[in-house]
């Protein structure tokens, strides 16, 4: 029988596992060094923030395993002997394999920055992050203030889960404007001013210089590089983005670049040695995608993916359209396509942006200047459905046909005021259009 | 603010503690008065017997100071009391012992026994006779002989006593929880009894001004608005920490009383007796009035913290201000008012089988002799239970009534709202569902049935009925209903259903008992338009909609494999709707068609790779 083992039980891993297992009866060993069973990692600062316990963020209950015959192993590997198709433990212990998945995920980004390994200094991507930042900052008494380095999601999810222990939070944003890389300027500004609603102290435009020690290795405090301010605190968050963990890849003699190198079809450059996840970088992007895509949804469908190919059904990972969401502190934000923010926006893409009067609520249509094409939307504070927008992009829909339908789009509960004919109107205003918003029709929600 | 909140809780705990205390308050004392009070529909033989016999075994007049010595004394009074009021009718117009000698030595000859109708007649006339004759017939000579004199002797004896026994039955009294409340509430006096308003004021309003305060500083301390389940499973309270289970215990203890041991809380009608008069002129408050206000406030008050907590969702705004109306007028107005109008006080939302005495015919009784109005209730019963009840579900689902009209779900959804989280969430639980609560459904339905069949006999031919003894299939009617009362209506629905909120969450009943539910349940699983949608392939398996779903459902099981959850439990809070940090999960009333409704995309929305290929193949 084929022994498939799959380094990491985190999203990307497990998917495949499961997969596997249902389209094939394979030998399946899933090890990992960081939890015993398959916890979701987006879950973890719900744990620090007392909505869930722990078991509540695992999807699967401890029998799920054992009744699917998927072989749980917990250990660190530490080479992989692709030669002899061997893995190494940390514990000197050797296991042979068939086939080897990797999806061994991300690690947070240091950039040597003096003091980074000081006690309470710490990522949130990890369980024992979670446990270090339990350690470190279980009230407001033992940790007076915290620093947070790096504006993005995780940043602003380690900010929301101190401020819910009353803990004070100084946020620094290399950018001029929170997550203006990818939000255009509007949407940013509206999420600036949540976070300091919020009183969190978020610096923008600033760099951290150093983290300083006390007498006993503790961080005492940070440097700010632009201004040279001296920030008391005792727990600082880096969360600078993540970058792939295979380290332990470097002396085999599978192909790395910044990840794990694969082509369409997830396979590395040596037989039967597979990378998927956040860890797997494609030799050139997808689409508007990036090489290394650090995304749960990602992971799921590489997953799925890779179980095709390896039951006798081989498929060409490819990720249809764009989509995501995230919350940022009590705003939700949905995308489907693309929406540029002011980097890397290419020319022939117009935005429009309607914007609630007092609510944090908005839109940003994104379309194509000449063609009218809708290309993508962002939404915040309103909730759209997947499966509309899907269709729309696939069918080449012009920015019209998707205002007129928008009503079909609307996943708000019930009850919610919906804004189409506001936003209707504002668009006929500014580009001399006729669209009259239709009703939502349930014939077409289910013919799309 | 702060101040404000802390000082609210701590004026809502000291409410409950007095409220408690005020059971050992007052004094209990069994007075001609109050005898005269608790038997005023019965006839004044009963009050002057009772008065007699109390006063013998030393307890007239005597004082307690709680209603547990009281009661420990008072209890063997019905007992003594029926013995007393034989024994005078006995010798009023009963059968004297000097009349059953002469009758025994007439009917013995030489050593044998010749008992009939004449020997009846010569020692005894009129009434008397009658009433031998009809208790003993069966005994005359020949048909029956005896083996000694004694035998006849001791059978004689016995029937004597029946028949005189009988002759008193009219001045019976019965220990059982309702006259031992009856008799406890007039017997109590002092601090309470005396100063109604004031500790209607101290218990009742202190308690919602406190738990106001402590609920709308909230409002300030976090001004926007959002989910904030902050330190939920960091509070004891809510993590079945010892707040919990001292709340646990009180809420048990509260429904055994209520249930079981009326008696004990007649200090709390009395405080609510206030209220009652507003309904009628000096009305004296049941337990069940009790019961009714306290969930009421208890309702409101929570409800208002819903408001609070929820202010961005206009779902659960909505659905929270519809099922507390549903629970002010129909459950708490209507029922004290319509009494007023002769009509019976019933809540008329309450649908069978939840309703388990629909059919009983004390109840079925009530409705036809109340007029044409109270037939029409009786239909609108039938009519809600047979044809709204699934119609409705077809259009809306469950929840068009679990979360939106029911009492039982509106308290879930209000008061045991802070431990929604606490509910089973592992396959295991949905077995033990599935195993309760299809059971409840099919008992529910077979009392229905034999109960529903004796009163009809009861009512159109009761001679019938009294010849079935009240059986059908050998089962009696009144006992299967008793049974059922108090296994499902009392221990299932009550001490468990609600007692258990800090414990096992705050849908227990709905989740595992409710026939209700299981009967909507069904026809929402195979007949319905509703389902909750799962939004493509935005689900990062976070866990917070299984969390937080009352029902125990894990929904995250499906909303990770872009399925729609389309599950009988489901009662449609909207809450895994609120909580999802991706805006996941919406329900909808859509097409009932089932291709729509379970779909299971094979590979989730997304991955190009064959998605409406494989969708085709699937069709």
């Amino acid at each position: 029988m084929e022994h498939i083992v799959i380094i990491g039980n985190g999203i990307s891993g497990v998917t495949a596992a499961r997969h596997i297992r249902k389209l094939s009866d394979k030998k399946i060993t899933i090890i990992s060094a960081e939890t015993e069973y398959f916890f979701s990692r987006t879950a973890l600062m719900y744990i620090y923030m007392g909505h869930m316990k722990f078991e509540h963020t695992q999807p699967y209950e401890n029998w799920f395993w054992e009744k699917n015959r998927i072989e749980l192993k917990k250990g660190f590997v530490k080479h992989v002997k692709d030669a002899s198709k061997e893995l190494v433990f940390a514990s000197g212990e050797t296991m042979k394999y068939d086939k080897l998945i990797i999806a061994t995920g991300s690690k947070p980004n240091k950039f040597g920055w003096p003091g980074q390994d000081l006690n309470g200094v710490m990522g949130m991507y990890h369980k024992q992050d979670l446990e270090k930042l339990e350690q470190y900052a279980p009230n407001n008494d033992v940790c007076k203030r915290a620093v947070i380095v790096g504006g993005g999601l995780i940043g602003i999810e380690l900010a929301e889960m101190l401020q819910s222990r009353d803990i004070p939070v100084t946020f620094l944003v290399r950018e001029s404007s929170f997550w203006n890389g990818v939000l255009p300027a509007g949407e940013s500004e509206m999420i600036n001013q949540h976070i300091k609603e919020h009183h969190i102290d978020l610096r923008l435009g600033v760099n951290l210089q150093e983290i300083k020690a006390d007498e006993n290795g503790n961080v005492k405090s940070i440097i700010i590089k632009e201004t040279g301010e001296e920030i008391p605190c005792t727990v600082v968050g880096l969360t600078a983005g993540v970058s792939p963990n295979v380290d332990f890849l470097k002396d085999s003699n599978i192909e790395l670049g910044r990840g794990v190198k694969v082509n369409r079809r997830l396979e590395t450059n040596v037989k039967d040695i597979y990378a998927i996840g956040d860890c797997a970088e494609q030799h050139e992007a997808i689409g508007n995608r990036r090489p290394i895509e650090a995304v749960w949804y990602t992971g799921r469908m590489m997953g799925e993916t890779l179980a095709q190919t390896l039951c006798g059904n081989p498929r060409d990972y490819n990720p249809g359209h764009w989509f995501n969401s995230a919350k940022f502190l009590d705003i939700e934000y949905q995308t489907y396509g693309w929406v540029f923010g002011e980097r890397g926006r290419p020319d022939y893409e117009q935005h429009f942006h309607w914007k609630h009067p007092k609510k944090h609520i908005c839109i940003t249509i994104a379309f194509h200047k000449e063609t009218r094409k809708f290309l993508g939307i962002n939404t915040f504070g309103i909730r759209m459905r997947h499966h509309s927008f899907d269709t729309w992009l696939n069918e080449n829909r012009s920015v019209e046909y998707v205002l007129e339908h928008l009503a079909d789009a609307n996943f708000d509960p019930e009850f919610y005021k919906q804004y189409e004919k506001e936003i209707v109107a504002q668009f006929n205003s500014e580009h001399q259009t006729a669209i009259k918003p239709k009703k939502r029709s349930w014939k077409r929600i289910f013919s799309y | 603010m702060k101040f404000i909140r802390i000082a609210g809780l701590y004026i809502f705990i000291a409410s409950v503690v007095l409220f408690s205390a005020t059971l050992f308050m007052g004094n209990y004392s069994l007075t001609e008065t109050s005898i005269e009070q608790t038997f005023s529909d019965k006839k004044a033989r009963v009050t002057e017997t009772f008065a007699k016999v109390a006063k013998e075994n030393g307890v007239l007049d005597k004082t307690y100071s709680n209603p547990f010595s009281f009661m420990s004394d008072v209890k063997g009074l019905f007992e003594k009391h029926n013995q007393q009021v034989s024994k005078d009718i006995a010798k009023e117009k009963g059968i004297s012992s000097e009349e059953t000698e002469k009758l025994i030595a007439a009917a013995t000859k030489n050593g044998n026994v010749v008992y009939t109708k004449e020997v009846v007649d010569q020692v005894l006339s009129g009434e008397k006779a009658k009433t031998l004759d009809q208790s003993t017939n069966w005994m005359y000579s020949p048909g029956k002989t005896y083996d000694s004199v004694e035998t006849f002797q001791n059978d004689l004896t016995n029937k004597v006593n029946d028949a005189n026994r009988n002759l008193a039955k009219e001045f019976f009294l019965y220990d059982n929880k309702y006259s031992r409340f009856d008799i406890t509430k007039a017997a109590s006096s002092g601090i309470i009894v005396e100063n109604k308003g004031l500790f209607l004021f101290l218990t009742f309003g202190l308690g919602i001004i406190g738990s106001l305060m402590f609920i709308i500083t909230g409002l300030f301390l976090k001004p926007i608005p959002g989910i904030k389940n902050n330190g939920i499973y960091l509070n004891n309270a809510t993590n079945r920490g010892w707040v919990g289970i001292v709340v646990f215990g009180f809420l048990v203890i509260f429904y055994v009383l209520l249930y079981f041991h009326p008696y004990v809380i007649v200090n709390w009608t009395s405080i609510v007796d206030p209220v009652k008069a507003l309904f009628i002129e000096n009305g004296s408050a049941s337990q069940w009035f009790v019961y009714g206000l306290l969930y009421t406030v208890s309702m409101t008050v929570m409800a208002i913290r819903m408001f609070i907590k929820y202010r961005h969702n206009q779902y659960q705004i909505v659905r929270t201000a519809v099922v507390l109306a549903f629970q002010i007028i129909f459950a708490f107005l209507l029922v004290e008012i319509l009494p007023l109008f002769d009509l019976p006080g019933v809540d008329l939302k309450n649908a069978w089988p939840l309703d388990y005495n629909f059919l009983t015919d004390w109840n079925v009784k009530n409705y036809l002799e109340a007029g044409h109005l109270g037939k029409f209730m009786f239909f609108w019963g039938i009519i809600l239970s047979l044809i709204l009840v699934p119609v409705l579900v077809y259009f809306y689902g469950k929840r068009w009534y679990c979360s939106w009209v029911c009492g039982c779900g509106g308290l879930a959804e209000t008061l045991g709202d802070p431990y929604r989280q606490l509910s089973d969430k592992r396959l295991i639980a949905w077995k033990i569902e599935r195993w309760t609560i299809y059971p409840v459904l099919v008992f529910a339905v077979i009392m229905t049935i034999i109960v529903g069949y004796n009163t009809y006999y009861v009512i159109n031919a009761p001679d019938i009925a009294a010849a079935n003894q009240n059986e059908f299939f050998g089962i009696n009617a009144y006992r299967i209903n008793e049974w059922y009362g108090f296994l499902i209506g009392s221990i299932f629905a009550g001490v468990i259903g609600t007692g258990f909120y800090p414990l096992l969450g705050n849908r227990t009943w709905c989740r595992f008992g409710c026939p209700l539910a299981a009967y909507m349940g069904i026809i929402q699983r195979f007949k319905s338009k509703f389902r909750i949608t799962t939004n493509g392939g935005q689900c990062i398996s976070c866990g917070n909609c299984s969390t937080y779903c009352e029902q125990g459902i894990d929904v995250r099981a499906y909303a990770q494999k872009g399925q729609n959850i389309v599950r009988s439990s489901c009662v449609g809070c909207g809450i895994c709707s609120a909580v999802c940090p991706r805006g996941v999960l919406k329900l909808e009333n859509a097409s009932d068609d089932g291709a729509t409704r379970h779909k299971v995309p094979e590979v989730i929305l997304g991955n190009d790779m064959d998605l409406f290929e494989m969708l085709e193949e699937n069709k």
